[in-house]
């Protein structure tokens, strides 16, 4: 489980988070949704250490990631994968290097199996026969599905998604979610995706979470987001001009 | 007013602060996880061998001039037999080591501070990160293994060269007797002399690594953020190589 409490961060005079709490249940995929800009993916890098909180308390099983030591922070890191909005592929390897680079890294797998699950993680995102070529030789859903690769291919039990299907072709998208859905059913690990996919991504997951103004304004299971009385929430949703979230 | 200058006190004092512990890190690393063999190949063969040619080149003509005006000079005292001496302990002290290092920052330090930076602002060295890599392992150790291997190297072949260069010019050109030229140099030329520009050469690949490694780390924003990272990296690192310089020959003299 992965616990926020009370986490507040500003950039400069800017308020992000604001006394923001959460608790993200083992096993589920949680959703977090919300307006551009409000800090989701500010959020998403304080799950796993890459921006500390002004002040408030992060824990990952039960372990602070605030404040700790490197060691100890790359120990608990152990346990996850993560997709960045931008995707961030290193970007003078090819693409086989990259979805390789973490299993040579950090398994003692043979140059053999290595390719094989390469191969096949490539295959699951829908790549294939791009293995040389560079992220700039890529299209930006390729790129997209590459990181996804990259992130999944060690098998982690926490996955954070910044964006996973943003960019992508309808009939991409909604197989980039059955994947999600899948290696989900299948391995069981713990997924926060970050999405902007309304209303699909509440068929991938079964906890959403709004972001707003620095909170959560309403969290719940996917029917309770989806059938919030909630005006904010309910605006958001259905996508209109008309209620409290005003774009200035 | 007083507030301002406070201000800029305290970020000054915490930028060196910062760079001086990126030098003790960098150097920590080094000897607990100094990183893939690969990886420090790969920077050995961009720091070192791909500096050859430009060292080359200004090896001789550095040698070739110090051969014109030591000759100049010497005559002056009739003592143009001295001229090997001259060249060879001129290169070997001093031009040697600073000019092979004021090359190789032109040429690598500015790559490893816009590699480094591009990363930095790509969110690279974050994915690092996320997968529990220390980037340091990655990007800043082999650099700093293969700068502090290649300096001393690449200014021996300069001074090598450059000493041909003073030979080619005073010998053949200016007719200065070939025996003296290299008799006299060995001579007079000590082990002592050798083993100053051996150090020198040696913590100018330190400084080379330190300052385009850090200023790349903390690359601001964007292309503009990365290209000011750049100019910073070489100007700072030419001057601390002069400086320092001064303080190691007055120290080893
Ligand atoms: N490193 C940073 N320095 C300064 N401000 C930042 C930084 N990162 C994010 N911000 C600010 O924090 C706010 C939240 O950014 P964030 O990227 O989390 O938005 P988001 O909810 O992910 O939006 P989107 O849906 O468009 O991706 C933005 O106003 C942004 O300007
Ligand atoms: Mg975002």
């Amino acid at each position: 489980m992965i616990s926020i409490r009370n986490v507040h961060k500003s950039f400069g005079m800017q308020k992000v988070l604001d006394g923001l709490d959460l608790d993200i249940p083992d096993g589920k995929i949680t959703a977090i949704i919300g307006p551009s800009g409000e800090g989701k993916s500010v959020l998403l890098k304080h799950l796993i250490g890459l921006l500390q909180p002004d002040s408030g308390a992060v824990e990952v099983d039960g372990e602070s990631i605030i404040d700790v030591r490197r060691s100890e922070l790359n120990r608990i890191r152990e346990k996850f994968g993560m997709l960045f909005q931008n995707v961030a592929l290193f970007d003078s390897m090819t693409v086989f290097e990259n979805v390789a680079f973490p299993l040579e890294e950090k398994t003692s797998l043979s140059k053999e199996e290595i390719r094989g699950k390469v191969l096949s993680a490539l295959e699951d995102v829908g790549l294939k026969n791009i293995e040389n070529k560079f992220p700039d030789e890529l299209s930006g859903g390729m790129k997209k599905r590459v990181g996804l690769a990259r992130a999944v291919v060690l098998n982690p039990k926490i996955i954070l998604f910044d964006e996973p299907t943003t960019g992508l072709d309808p009939i991409i998208k909604r197989a980039i979610h059955q994947l999600i859905k899948d290696t989900h059913a299948k391995f069981g690990f713990t997924a926060v995706i970050v999405s902007h996919e309304i209303p699909e991504i509440f068929d991938v997951a079964q906890n959403v979470a709004m972001l707003f103004r620095g909170k959560i304004l309403q969290y719940g299971t996917s029917d309770d987001i989806k059938n919030s009385d909630h005006p904010a929430v309910r605006q958001f949703i259905s996508g209109s001009l008309d209620g409290p979230i005003q774009m200035i | 007013m007083v507030q301002a200058l406070g201000h800029l006190t305290i970020g000054i004092v915490r930028d060196l602060g910062r760079t001086g512990w990126f030098l003790l890190y960098s150097l920590y690393m080094i000897v607990r996880r100094p990183g893939s063999f690969v990886h420090v190949l790969k920077q050995l063969r961009f720091i070192g061998t791909k500096s050859l040619f430009v060292i080359v080149l200004t090896g001789a003509f550095t040698g070739m001039v110090l051969g014109l005006q030591g000759y100049y000079t010497l005559t002056k005292f009739g003592s143009e037999g001295m001229l090997g001496t001259a060249v060879a302990l001129s290169l070997i002290r001093e031009l040697g080591p600073v000019l092979t290092a004021l090359m190789v920052t032109g040429r690598a330090g500015s790559a490893i501070t816009a590699e480094i930076g591009i990363m930095r602002i790509t969110e690279q060295i974050d994915a690092l990160e996320t997968m529990a890599l220390d980037p340091f392992k990655y990007l800043v150790t082999p650099k700093f293994i293969a700068a502090m291997i290649s300096l001393p190297l690449l200014c021996a072949i300069f001074d090598v060269i450059g000493i041909y260069g003073g030979w080619l010019v005073g010998v053949k050109l200016l007719g200065v007797n070939p025996g003296a030229y290299f008799y006299e140099m060995e001579k007079s030329v000590v082990w002592r002399d050798v083993y100053s520009g051996f150090v020198k050469s040696f913590s100018f690949g330190v400084i080379i690594a330190w300052i385009g490694c850090y200023k790349g780390y903390y690359a601001g924003h964007g292309a503009e953020g990365v290209s000011k990272a750049t100019t910073e990296s070489v100007v700072l690192t030419s001057v601390i190589i002069l400086v320092w310089d001064y303080f190691l020959t007055s120290v080893l003299l």
